[in-house]
């Protein structure tokens, strides 16, 4: 053969190969969002919204308790996580430009995304669950926050820096604080694009579980109460999962749809704003 | 002199601002201080290396030791490091250079939000279909092909209930493949058209251009990237919990129940019920938080960081 003919087939190979790599790959994904949707879409009901937590071997009940706190989980943490993100971030971007000190920062951020969720989950464990002798809804939101702080940090930071220093200048030359061109010029030119971040940072932490199983733990019951243990989607799920019943199991996966729909939801409507902001 | 209308506001922002970036430290150096400090007791009591060597993992009689935990987060993540580079890199490679444009943006984002699908739905995907497919479908296959293999062939021994160490990984692989994926993906986009270009005119195939062109100029991104991955997939917990099996010992062969440092964790954080059963969990989470950490570093600075300049 020679080394043309060679040349050709050894390309055809690795076409042929890598094209079966990527059915390969994406069979396995769709076989898992094919079961999803098939076994979620066919488990869900107005019971499973509106009903009180089933009893054990109990073929009615539902999801409510667990649909609430983790609304209540989540929503807590974006409250703790935004603004130390954005302001973290926009220390970073206005104040230690280019300094040693906030590139220090910004790498130990970006260190601090990577770190195992169910490791966060422990320490929170020993900082709130512990002094106060029981699990608790707060703690749960605790952890969460603490995974989305660097995620917000990092969008925010990189969404300032975006905006052009002409903008800055021309505000301080009428006399502008540092704080009104930051709140007033900067801000404004960059919220779109911190308004992503923090939607695509609530995707990211709404699914996780392994903070939440020694943090806000679980609860059979409905509750408000933060500082007492609360139920979520996701550890729900995970509870329901692995019981002998039936009818549990359902549940499950009526849960795993409606958190799946929540947090793609969530990533698409952050998608969507990136790409009318940034298509210009 | 008088200070000027909203010195304090401005004043006050500033130090808010700096406090909160400060506060990114501070967790993170608390993080790293308070599991030291839980798992102080274990490490003394039970010593560094011991601890890292032993496979005794017994609760009533107090007797702790992390190798068969550690040995099964080590294992699975490269077995399914293993699995999902050459299957990312074949992805990425078909959404860079193969497929049709029209097809590239719809299976790029498919493949972003398959992403995002939390990881607790790969696990019970996993302990629900994947496990029976791997106990009636895989295992045979496996028996008579790797499992007659010499030297490692013992490695594929055994009928299970298609829970075990290899299932894990194979759950696994599917969860990570999607970001390993889009990182090589990226890293493949990011060399310059110029290039490929000169290389097709002097009449390059597709292939010499990836060998050749692409991979060369693209490599330290997809290798951070799969270090990244590996980092992701030593810290994965949902996805395996469910298909491990939670038997702390190491396993004679891949398809036996196994755990790992985040199943363990999962599994028994709840029900430690003594002071050193507790501390000696929060060790095997320190040293899973030492273990990522550098991983981590090396991935993010050796490879991306050098990338980015």
């Amino acid at each position: 053969m020679d080394a043309v003919k060679k040349r050709k087939f050894v390309n055809g190979l690795v076409l042929v190969l890598s094209t079966l790599a990527a059915l390969f790959g994406l069979m396995w994904l769709f076989w898992i969002l094919g079961t999803l949707l098939y076994k979620g879409l066919g488990s869900l009901s107005w019971e499973v919204f509106i009903g009180d937590p089933p009893a054990p071997g109990d073929n009615t009940g539902g999801l409510k308790h667990a649909i609430v706190g983790q609304t209540i989980i989540v929503f807590l943490a974006t409250v703790i996580g935004i603004p130390i993100g954005i302001l973290a971030g926009t220390y970073l971007s206005e104040y230690g430009k280019g300094s040693r000190w906030a590139n220090f920062v910004r790498d130990l951020s970006d260190v601090m995304m990577s770190i195992p969720s169910i490791v966060v989950g422990t320490f929170v464990y020993a900082i709130m669950v512990k002094p106060f002798g029981h699990f608790m809804g707060l703690a749960g939101s605790v952890s969460l926050a603490i995974m989305m702080i660097p995620i917000i940090l990092r969008t925010t930071d990189d969404m300032l820096r975006m905006v052009p220093p002409e903008l800055r200048e021309a505000a301080y030359a009428l006399g502008a604080t540092k704080f009104k061109v930051i709140k007033d010029v900067v801000y404004r030119a960059a919220i779109t694009g911190i308004v992503t971040g923090v939607i695509l940072s609530v995707a990211r932490i709404g699914g996780e579980t392994a903070p939440l199983l020694f943090t806000s733990f679980n609860n059979n019951f409905f509750t408000l109460n933060i500082f007492q243990p609360m139920a979520s989607l996701t550890v729900t799920m995970y509870d329901y999962a692995m019981s002998p019943y039936k009818y549990w199991q359902d549940l499950a996966w009526a849960a795993a749809i409606i958190l799946t729909f929540g947090v793609l939801g969530a990533n698409i409507l952050g998608r969507v704003i990136a790409h009318y902001k940034f298509k210009k | 002199m008088a200070k000027s209308r909203g010195f304090w506001a401005d004043w006050t922002f500033g130090k808010v601002a700096a406090l909160s970036a400060i506060l990114v430290i501070f967790i993170l150096i608390a993080l790293a201080v308070v599991l030291y400090g839980e798992s102080e007791l274990a490490i003394k009591t039970f010593g560094v290396w011991k601890f890292i060597t032993s496979t005794v993992w017994n609760p009533p009689m107090n007797k702790f030791g992390g190798a068969p935990a550690i040995f099964g987060s080590v294992v699975s993540t490269i077995i399914s490091i293993l699995i999902a580079v050459p299957v990312a890199i074949g992805v990425a490679i078909f959404l860079t250079e193969i497929a049709p444009h029209y097809l590239r943006t719809p299976v790029g984002v498919a493949i972003e939000l398959l992403a995002a699908i939390p990881s607790i739905i790969y696990g019970m995907w996993g302990l629900f279909f994947f496990a029976p497919f791997m106990r009636d479908k895989l295992q045979p296959v496996i028996h008579a092909t790797l499992g007659k293999l010499p030297l490692i062939g013992q490695w594929f021994e055994g009928y299970t209930p298609g829970i075990g160490l290899l299932t894990a990984s194979i759950v696994l692989s599917i969860m990570i493949l999607p970001y390993t994926a889009a990182i090589s993906r990226d890293s493949f986009k990011m060399v310059p058209d110029i290039l490929k270009e000169s290389a097709y005119a002097l009449g390059a195939t597709k292939w010499d251009v990836m060998k050749d062109v692409v991979i060369p100029y693209a490599k330290l991104g997809v290798v951070g990237g799969v270090i990244l991955s590996l980092g992701r997939a030593l810290g994965e917990t949902m996805a395996v919990t469910f298909v491990m099996g939670n038997q702390p010992v190491i396993p004679h062969s891949l398809l036996e129940p196994a755990t790992s440092i985040t199943v363990t964790l999962a599994n028994e954080f709840t029900e430690a019920d003594t002071d050193i059963y507790l501390s000696s969990l929060f060790y095997l989470a320190f040293i899973l938080f030492v273990m990522s950490f550098f991983v981590i570093v090396v991935g993010k600075f050796l490879f991306l960081k050098k990338v980015e300049r």
